[in-house]
């Protein structure tokens, strides 16, 4: 009950099921078709032909901004979601494997995650995207190859620690297979620093698919993604900011939810009890 | 060290260099007929085996011939050297603001866990490391450039290196990474300031000050020291966004122009530079870690674990690792 007891939990988790809910009801919540052109580069508030107004403003091309917002949660939140699960089942696998193994699958694993781990992270997105080419298949393959190594080492620490308790050796004698003891014995007890690991990377992800947005390697346009309305706005930023500042403020509130929700959920646990 | 090198530069030229078709399609450009693409590959040696092409390719960059970038019809290696003076300099300016005032901020918060300025610093650290640099430039422009017109938008460096340019840039990647640092620097600090040795110190009726700088401060600093350091290959990614947003005539934005335009060799060698900063700052952090803990080179000595910290720190940690 602690753990629910905090503010930053509920802050938090309210920031992340609000977007995630604007992404869900994207058709019904958005005022215009995102993709429709009308009056280029109209003011926050401007009334737009037709009836209805443009809340914040439209683009260059015309389209409602607040529409483009909400449609650009779903590439964003989904995308973020499907690249954080591929790159924590790689990492798990590998991280549970490397951890009640060890010997020479530890340091194959070990190695291959530092060298991964030696590239600057967008560095390694630039150079997997352009090996590969801008699709939302391979942003997911470039978070994936970028992540997992660090959840590998999460994931592998823990085991490793998990491996030397008696309940393990308990089941060892009793003859389980070491599937089932990865599965059944040593997964559940991860849960707790992996809860946090997640919410956190999930962040990280989302401000990476931003940022490849916004350096054009994204998703391909015309749909609206946050990153890529940054990209789009930026030249005109200076004369029009209502361009780029409310897709910022969209990804940065998304971002800060999660952080705080792993924030809450990681300082809860330490004050009583946990598992 | 060694070993990751080579593996690194092995990932790097398989990524870039396997599919060879692609490779001369990124030369030669998309309208160039098959056959052109096939001479072209035979004469700089395609069809070679990979070992032999790989083996090449490594001596070539070891000895500075970094072939020529499509997009520029430059010499690689000639584009490449200012580019990175260029970021180099913004990196040390980030980093001469990052550093002092993280460890300030950190030691301050660490010293009275618990207190108004420690649970101010925690909640300030969180929303600024939130906000994706692209966001946070975004916003510092629209106050400074757009509002206030105090700052100009754009860092060319075109009439030369001027403070005014470099005050956005910086303050970007200070906001962006300040309070990761500050955060890992607390938590140290805290743990320090709970050892038995402070509260002896305490008891003999040490004061506060001395506490701090003459026992908790050193055993507190190995951590944030490891932290920096790893640091730097996210400050490294936050210098291409924020290069490219202030167009800022730094490796960042050579990168991004090599990405968008398919410049092959410009990319691999911007990626064998960037790994080699990387490797060369987990070398210094270890050595600075050594200095700072004489345990740490006896134990190297004796047994094997030397990168032990290293490694513990970056587990449960963010950016560096996977963000």
């Amino acid at each position: 009950m602690d753990r629910l007891s905090r503010p930053t939990v509920w802050i938090g988790g309210g920031l992340v099921v609000l977007w995630v809910l604007v992404a869900l009801l994207a058709p019904v919540l958005a005022p215009f078709d995102p993709l429709k052109s009308m009056t280029p580069l109209a003011p926050p508030g401007a009334p737009a032909p037709g009836g209805g107004v443009f809340w914040l403003g439209s683009d260059l091309l015309g389209r409602d901004i607040l529409s483009r917002v909400i449609y650009g949660a779903r590439p964003v939140v989904t995308l973020a979601l499907a690249a954080t699960c591929t790159a924590y089942a790689v990492g798990v696998s590998a991280g549970l494997a490397a951890g009640y193994f060890g010997g020479w699958i530890d340091g194959g694993l070990s190695f291959a995650a530092n060298v991964i781990l030696s590239f600057p992270v967008l560095l390694l997105y630039i150079v997997v995207i352009v090996a590969l080419g801008a699709s939302p298949a391979n942003v997911i393959i470039a978070v994936t190859f970028a992540s997992a190594p660090a959840v590998f080492r999460i994931v592998r620490t823990l085991t490793a620690g998990l491996r030397q308790r008696d309940f393990v050796a308990a089941a060892v004698i009793q003859g389980e297979a070491p599937w089932r003891i990865l599965l059944v014995d040593i997964l559940p007890n991860t849960t707790g620093p992996l809860t946090v690991d997640f919410c956190l990377r999930l962040g990280y992800t989302t401000i990476v698919i931003g940022a490849l947005g916004f350096l054009g390697l994204g998703l391909p346009p015309p749909s609206p993604d946050w990153g890529g309305m940054v990209n789009e706005g930026r030249a005109l930023a200076f004369a029009f900011p209502h361009l780029v500042i409310f897709p910022c403020l969209a990804i940065s509130s998304l971002v800060l939810g999660l952080s705080l929700l792993a924030d809450g959920l990681n300082q809860a646990p330490a004050r009583g009890g946990g598992r | 060290m060694a070993l990751t090198m080579a593996a690194v530069s092995l990932l790097v030229f398989l990524v870039l260099e396997l599919n060879v078709e692609g490779v001369a399609t990124k030369v030669l450009g998309q309208f160039s007929t098959a056959g052109q693409r096939h001479a072209w590959l035979l004469q700089h040696g395609y069809f070679d085996p990979l070992p032999l092409r790989y083996g090449r390719w490594v001596l070539d960059f070891v000895t500075g011939r970094w072939g020529l970038s499509t997009y520029y019809h430059a010499d690689v290696l000639q584009l490449v050297t200012p580019r990175l003076a260029a970021s180099g300099l913004l990196m040390g300016v980030a980093l001469l603001v990052i550093v002092p005032l993280a460890l300030g901020l950190g030691v301050l918060a660490g010293m009275r866990e618990g207190s108004p300025l420690d649970r101010g610093v925690s909640v300030l650290a969180i929303v600024t490391t939130s906000f994706p640099e692209f966001a946070t430039a975004v916003f510092l422009s629209a106050i400074f450039v757009f509002w206030l017109g105090w700052l100009p938008g754009v860092s060319t460096l075109a009439g030369g290196a001027t403070l005014k340019e470099f005050v956005l840039p910086v303050a970007v990647l200070a906001l962006s990474s300040t309070g990761y640092i500050a955060r890992m620097t607390r938590a140290s600090m805290a743990e320090a300031m709970g050892q038995p040795y402070v509260r002896t110190a305490l008891l003999k009726g040490a004061s506060l000050r001395r506490i701090v700088f003459g026992h908790a401060l050193r055993n507190a600093l190995g951590a944030p020291v490891t932290v920096i350091m790893l640091q730097i290959p996210w400050l490294l990614s936050g210098v291409i966004v924020v290069e490219v947003f202030f167009a800022y005539p730094g490796f960042g934005t050579l990168l991004y122009q090599a990405a968008v335009n398919s410049d092959v060799y410009l990319i691999e060698a911007c990626a064998m530079v960037g790994v080699i900063a990387v490797v060369a700052s987990q070398v210094l952090s270890d050595l600075i870690n050594a200095w700072l803990d004489p345990r740490l080179l006896a134990a190297a000595r004796h047994g094997p674990v030397v990168a032990a910290p290293a490694v513990d720190l970056s587990a449960p940690e963010r950016r560096v690792a996977g963000l």
